[in-house]
C-alpha cells in the first residue's frame, strides 16, 4: 500500500462512510437543532436582560452584572456537569439536550447582555432627550430609538460570540446528547477507523464556514464605528 | 435547601476532595502558562501572514484561519488525541492538548491581531520607513505596539476564553483541574467537588472579567 493508500483508508475510507453516513447526518440534525434553540433563546434573553438593566434599578442591576460576570468566567463545561450531575441527585431529572441547551442559553444571553448594553450606552444622550420631548416613554424611546441604533453597533461582536458559543453544541458530547461529534467519536470506535471524525469535521466546516465568512464581513462593514 | 447544600456544598467531601483538586488546578496553571504563550505567539505570526503583501501567503493563512474558527475545539482536540493514533501519529494527552489550542487559539489571536494592525494608518508605516526603518522594523516598533494597545480590551477577552477552553482536556483524560474534581465526584456520587472546581475557576477569572469590562468601556468612551 502507498502512503496516499494509506491516508485515504485511515481518513476517508468509502466503506466506513458509506455505513455511517446516516449517523453523522442524524448527529448534524440534532446540532442544528441546539444551536438554532440556543440561538434564539440565549439572545432574546440578552437583551431582555439588557433593557430590564437600561432602566437603572440597582437592585435588579447588581444580580445582572453578577450574573454576566459568573458566566464569562465559568467554562460551560464546569456548568454542565454541574447540572447534569447534580441535580438528579435532588430528583431533578434533566436529559443531557435540555442541560446543553439551558447552559448555552445562559452563556450566550450573559454575553448578548453585555454586548446589548455597550450598544445601549453607546447611543448619545440628545437621541433619549429629543425621543422623550416628543411625547414617547421610557420604553417607547428604547424601543423606537435606543435598540434599532444600538443593534447595528452590536451587529459584527454579537455574531462572532454567537458563532464561538454555538460551536459549544460539541460538548453535549460529554453527557450522551446525539449531536454530531457524539456520533462520529461512537462511530469511529465501532469502525476501529478516523474517517467517521473526518466526516464529522467537514460537516462543521460546511455548516459553520459560511458563518465565519459572514461574520468577517459584519466586522469590516461595521469596523468604521470602533475606532 | 439542606439537601441542596448536601449535594452542592458539602464541606466534608470539599475538604476530602481538597489534595487532588489542589493538584488539578496546577495542572491548568500549567495547561496556560504553555497555551497562552504559545497562542499569543502563534497568533502573532498568523495576524504577520495575513497582511503580508504577498498574496500567496496571505491566502492560505486565510483560508486556514477559517477553517480552525469553523471547527468547535472539541472536535478538534479529538481529532488529534483520537483520530491521529489511526495513523500511526500518537501524542500523550497533554501534547494533543498543547497542539490543537495552538492551532485553534493561533487562529483567534491571529484575527484580534490582525484588526488591530488594519486600524493603524497606513501613514504611519511610510513615516517608519522614511526614517530609515526596514519593513520589519516598522511594524515591530511603531505598527504593532499601537494595534496591541489597540486591540487590548479583545485580548484580554480571549485570553478569558483560552483559560475556560482548557477545561475541555477533561475530556481526553488530562488531569487537569475540570478532570479531577469529575473524578472525585464520580467516586462520591456528589457534585461538591465540580462545584469546588467552579470556584477555583472564578478566583482564576473573576478580576480578569472585570478587568476585560472596564477595559471595554474605556476603549469605547
Amino acid at each position: 500500500m502507498t502512503r496516499f493508500d494509506r491516508f485515504i483508508d485511515t481518513f476517508f475510507k468509502p466503506e466506513v462512510m458509506q455505513q455511517y453516513w446516516p449517523d453523522i447526518v442524524s448527529g448534524l440534525f440534532v446540532t442544528c437543532q441546539i444551536a438554532i434553540l440556543v440561538i434564539v433563546s440565549g439572545i432574546s434573553l440578552g437583551l431582555a436582560l439588557a433593557i430590564l438593566r437600561s432602566y437603572g434599578f440597582k437592585v435588579i442591576n447588581l444580580p445582572i452584572v453578577i450574573f454576566v460576570d459568573l458566566l464569562r468566567a465559568l467554562p460551560p463545561l464546569v456548568l454542565i456537569l454541574i447540572l447534569y450531575f447534580g441535580l438528579p441527585n435532588l430528583g431533578i431529572n434533566l436529559s443531557g439536550f435540555l442541560v446543553l441547551w439551558m447552559v448555552l442559553t445562559l452563556v450566550l444571553a450573559a454575553f448578548a447582555e453585555e454586548i446589548f448594553w455597550a450598544g445601549i450606552l453607546s447611543v448619545p444622550e440628545g437621541q433619549w432627550q429629543a425621543a422623550r420631548s416628543t411625547g414617547l416613554g421610557r420604553f417607547q424611546t428604547l424601543i423606537y430609538v435606543v435598540i434599532p441604533q444600538a443593534v447595528r453597533m452590536t451587529v459584527a461582536p454579537l455574531t462572532n460570540r454567537t458563532i464561538a458559543i454555538t460551536k459549544n453544541t460539541a460538548l453535549g458530547m460529554v453527557i450522551g446528547v446525539p449531536e454530531l461529534l457524539n456520533q462520529a467519536t461512537t462511530a469511529q470506535s465501532f469502525a476501529a477507523n478516523a474517517t467517521p471524525l473526518m466526516m464529522a469535521t467537514i460537516a462543521y466546516l460546511i455548516l459553520f464556514i459560511p458563518v465565519v465568512y459572514a461574520g468577517r464581513r459584519l466586522e469590516k462593514a461595521y469596523a468604521w464605528r470602533r475606532h | 435547601m439542606e439537601q441542596i447544600l448536601f449535594q452542592f456544598f458539602n464541606l466534608d467531601i470539599m475538604i476530602q476532595a481538597w489534595p487532588i483538586m489542589l493538584r488539578g488546578f496546577g495542572m491548568t496553571l500549567l495547561l496556560c502558562i504553555v497555551v497562552i504563550p504559545s497562542g499569543l505567539l502563534g497568533g502573532l505570526v498568523v495576524a504577520l501572514a495575513s497582511t503580508s503583501e504577498k498574496r500567496w501567503i496571505r491566502w492560505p493563512v486565510a483560508v486556514l484561519v477559517d477553517i480552525f474558527r469553523a471547527i468547535p475545539p472539541l472536535a478538534l482536540l479529538i481529532m488529534i488525541s483520537a483520530g491521529l493514533p489511526f495513523a500511526g501519529i500518537r501524542l500523550s494527552p497533554f501534547t494533543a492538548v498543547c497542539l490543537s489550542f495552538l492551532l485553534n487559539n493561533s487562529a483567534y489571536y491571529g484575527e484580534i491581531y490582525r484588526a488591530g494592525i488594519e486600524s493603524i494608518g497606513t501613514g504611519q508605516d511610510e513615516a517608519a520607513r522614511s526614517t530609515g526603518l526596514t519593513g520589519f522594523q516598522s511594524m515591530v516598533y511603531v505598527i504593532l505596539p499601537q494595534a496591541v494597545r489597540n486591540v487590548l480590551p479583545d485580548l484580554v477577552s480571549n485570553t478569558i476564553e483560552v483559560v475556560k477552553l482548557t477545561s475541555l482536556a477533561s475530556v481526553v483524560a488530562f488531569a487537569e483541574l475540570l478532570y479531577s474534581a469529575d473524578m472525585a465526584r464520580s467516586v462520591t456520587y456528589n457534585a461538591s467537588p465540580i462545584v469546588m472546581a467552579a470556584c477555583f475557576y472564578l478566583v482564576l477569572l473573576w478580576p480578569a472579567v472585570r478587568l476585560a469590562s472596564r477595559l471595554e468601556r474605556k476603549l469605547s468612551t
